[in-house]
């Protein structure tokens, strides 16, 4: 069989001479591994991680608003009124790993995560279909909305949260990504709560244009809290790209964005009026030399 | 065995019978410069392919829109996913003839002729270049520029003006015999 290819190979060389020249470049193209990019357009799905990283250097500030449920109706403006805000420093520090800081006014929240990619999806020479990412955050709530003869320890107020990010862009047009996601908390609210909470997020984009996609993301929470009626967190919207900026508008039954809040303690129903209306607005800045 | 053998020389010899005056090169540089009064863009892209037939002057390019290499990475992924739309058209290509190949000095400059094509679209242009031809390699160098609405590639409105209407190209390749 080998021999075979080799014939081929000097009949093809030894015709060159009929060939174009440019089927004489095709065959001379070295046949190279080529990463797939842009499987999602920003570092966010919708309330969760995608497996996009930022390129070395690049210092994204990210601004995310969660407004009230709609069904609050007029007096509330559909829930405009209210707002729940988290802004952070994303910061690509290699082409692999980032590094974040962020505070939400959810529970006067702090969290700071990393997000390192471990493979990334190829093509061509030794290709690999899907991209796995790691992500670890933690998490540090500082309101105060407890008894104050009974004061949490600073441990006490950490969670974590650590989430395998697995992606694959089919083709052009959809990426899937699945999410298994295991958060702890230090401190829980009742004794029948689990410290350990299992979650698996589904999320998908659809390229609508080259600079519009539709998104969607589903986490299903395996063991859910006791303490609170709560539901599995659903997201719709769309990523929207204008030159430095990726706008993303959201409708999502959870009103917070940080994966241990989302995932565990989101309990309004989607499909029965709790949806929030929010949005992601990102704005990179490249900073350092010239990538070589 | 010994009959493949036999087969693999004689195509070896024919082969070496019709050796022509081929010059190729896998490592020529393109690059890119967009000025606009809002930033300046500039990509290099130095794994262009590029082979020239001398005894016609023949000569066919074929870039990787993917190596271009941008200061600014999301300049780089909008330009292959927005602008170019590099999944779809992955290469540009250039095939024409460097006209009066034989009758050149060492050092000249020449006129190619020939049809480029990049995000699908096919125009002819007309490049000039400077030569240098030795034994063993042909160099070629030169700039001309590219009209962004030639090739079809859109740019919204709401970066029109941190993106040149015209695009000055550079190259350097440095053809090396083939064999």
């Amino acid at each position: 069989m080998k021999k075979i290819s080799i014939i081929v190979l000097f009949f093809s060389l030894n015709n060159t001479f009929s060939q174009n020249l440019l089927d004489i470049l095709e065959s001379e193209t070295p046949n190279q591994k080529e990463y797939v990019t842009a499987t999602f357009k920003g570092t966010r799905i919708l309330n969760g991680h995608s497996i996009e990283n930022r390129k070395k250097g690049t210092l994204e500030f990210l601004i995310s608003h969660r407004f009230g449920s709609i069904d609050l109706g007029i007096d509330e403006l559909f829930g405009l009124d209210q707002s729940n805000i988290r802004f952070a420093f994303e910061y690509a520090m290699t082409d692999d790993i980032m590094l974040g800081l962020g505070r939400s006014s959810f529970n006067k929240t702090y969290d700071g995560f990393i997000k390192y990619k471990l493979i990334k999806q190829s093509k061509g020479k030794n290709s690999f279909p899907l991209g796995i990412s790691f992500f670890g955050s933690t998490i540090y709530k500082t309101l105060k909305d407890y008894d104050p003869e009974n004061k949490p320890s600073f441990n006490q107020k950490l969670s974590y949260t650590t989430q395998a990010l697995i992606a694959s862009k089919i083709n052009r047009i959809l990426s899937l990504q699945i999410t298994p996601t295991y958060i702890h908390n230090n401190s829980v609210r009742i004794n029948n709560d689990p410290h350990d909470i299992f979650a698996l997020g589904f999320g998908s984009r659809i390229k609508l244009s080259n600079r519009v996609t539709l998104n969607s993301e589903y986490f299903y929470t395996v063991n859910p809290l006791k303490s609170l009626d709560t539901r599995n967190s659903i997201a719709i919207g769309v990523d929207i790209e204008t030159g430095g900026h990726v706008f993303q508008l959201i409708l999502s039954n959870s009103i917070t964005m940080i994966e241990k809040d989302f995932i565990t303690e989101t309990t309004n129903n989607f499909f029965d009026g709790g949806i929030h209306f929010g949005f992601n607005i990102s704005r990179a800045f490249q900073t350092g030399g010239k990538r070589n | 065995m010994k009959n493949l053998f036999t087969i693999l020389i004689c195509f070896l010899i024919t082969n070496n019978f019709n050796a022509q005056e081929r010059y190729i090169t896998k490592h020529g540089t393109i690059s890119f410069f967009s000025h606009s009064p809002v930033e300046d863009i500039e990509a290099i892209n130095s794994q262009v392919l590029s082979i020239i037939d001398k005894e016609n002057g023949n000569i066919a390019i074929s870039i990787l829109m993917k190596s271009f290499m941008f200061e600014k990475s999301l300049m780089q992924e909008h330009f292959n996913e927005n602008y170019i739309e590099s999944d779809k058209f992955p290469k540009a290509t250039f095939t024409g003839k460097i006209l009066n190949i034989n009758n050149l000095e060492n050092k000249n400059s020449v006129l190619i002729e020939g049809d480029m094509t990049i995000h699908g679209i096919s125009n002819k242009i007309e490049i000039e270049a400077d030569i240098e031809i030795n034994k063993n390699d042909i160099s070629l160098k030169g700039k001309f520029p590219i009209v962004v609405s030639d090739y079809d590639i859109k740019i919204p409105s709401v970066v029109k003006n941190n993106i040149a209407k015209t695009i000055e190209v550079s190259f350097l390749l440095n053809h090396k015999k083939y064999n």
